[in-house]
């Protein structure tokens, strides 16, 4: 066991470096159709999104809801100065203090 | 679109500091998630170096704990690597969609920003170059940076992470709140709009159902397509309304 452990770790980033290589290699030196080009100017909105929201509201393994997680309720406050503020590290900056707060008071 | 004007007259000491000042909260996140992961893996039999290693080999986060568990339950090669990439798939979407950004770089600059690629540098730098003024140069200082805190933070957690305090001052939820922020700039009108809440809701669905995190991949392939089919309709049914 211990002896594949290099393999292992060679072999994992290989498969890691593929899917972030592939495109940008051969997509970036091409002119591409225009409605691929809307379809990837969705694309940040989306990944984000699908990255945040379960985050917020699931929990465990297997995964389950759960609608009391500090997270979800730290994200409003968070999500509402972001709106107002468009700041990036002040939003940061809020979202830790909060969850710091909530965390250390629940 | 980056210009290769202004490519040309930014300076590696400008892209540096630009670079840095974009890249700290990332940095922050990296910090607790890689002393985390330093002390998981430490439990789980690898050594320092070991880690080190495979965060500088994989450098992607949410595998390489998936990995840790596995060779804690003596999962062999293929198992791992197998999982590895089903879980990085994600990273096919990222990289496309930066593609928009980087043309007229050469392979090997191509091939060096695409080891940097994680969810997080993606969020960060697809924000910046929607912005403008922002180059190949920064955006490359940002993956690297990133890359460096990682290594170097899950490699101190190998070393001693048990001993720093966890949830230090709201340090777990810097990324969290960064992808709010970063969120927010990219909501660019109603179709973007609705698109984030298709993609939101439809990966909680999705991620109730299937184990592992495909389900980052499929709701976002869903929603910018649904995105794509509602701007063409509503593209066609102007031009119908105009002839008419």
């Amino acid at each position: 066991m211990k002896g594949e452990i290099i393999p292992i770790i060679i072999g994992m980033g290989i498969v890691t470096y593929i899917p972030r290589w592939l495109p940008l290699f051969f997509l970036s030196r091409r002119r591409l159709p225009p409605w691929l080009i809307d379809w990837l100017g969705f694309i940040p909105a989306a990944i984000l999104s699908a990255l945040i929201l379960p985050s917020l509201v699931t929990t465990g393994e297997p995964r389950h809801f759960l609608w009391v997680k500090p997270d979800l309720w730290v994200a409003i406050p968070t999500l509402i100065f972001a709106l107002k503020t468009k700041s990036l590290a002040g939003t940061v900056v809020i979202g830790m203090v909060l969850y710091w707060l909530v965390t250390h008071l629940y | 679109m980056v210009s290769d004007d202004f490519d040309v007259k930014q300076s590696w000491g400008k892209a540096v500091r630009e670079g840095l000042s974009a890249a700290w909260p990332i940095c922050l996140g990296y910090i607790a998630i890689g002393l985390a992961f330093g002390v998981i893996a430490r439990k789980t039999g690898l050594s320092p170096l070991e880690i080190g290693m495979m965060s500088l080999i994989v450098y992607a986060g949410s595998s390489q704990f998936i990995a840790a568990a596995m060779l804690g339950a003596d999962a062999g090669f293929l198992p791992i690597v197998l999982t590895t990439f089903s879980v990085n798939l994600r990273h096919l979407l990222m990289s496309s969609s930066l593609s928009l950004h980087l043309k007229n770089l050469s392979g090997g600059r191509l091939s060096l920003f695409a080891y940097g690629i994680t969810d997080e540098s993606f969020a960060l730098n697809m924000s910046r170059f929607h912005g403008g003024h922002w180059g190949w140069r920064p955006a490359l200082v940002v993956n690297h940076a990133t890359n460096l805190t990682w290594i170097v933070s899950t490699i101190v957690g190998g070393i001693g992470g048990e001993f720093i305090p966890a949830g230090f001052f709201g340090i777990d939820y810097a990324l969290t709140a960064m992808f709010i922020c970063l969120l927010v700039f990219q909501l660019r009108g109603n179709h973007h709009i609705l698109v984030a809440l298709v993609s939101g809701v439809m990966a909680v669905v999705l991620s109730l159902i299937i184990p592992g995190n495909s389900y980052i991949l499929i709701a976002a392939f869903l929603a910018a397509t649904t995105g794509l089919l509602l701007r063409k309709t509503k593209r066609h049914s102007h031009e119908k309304g105009e002839k008419g």
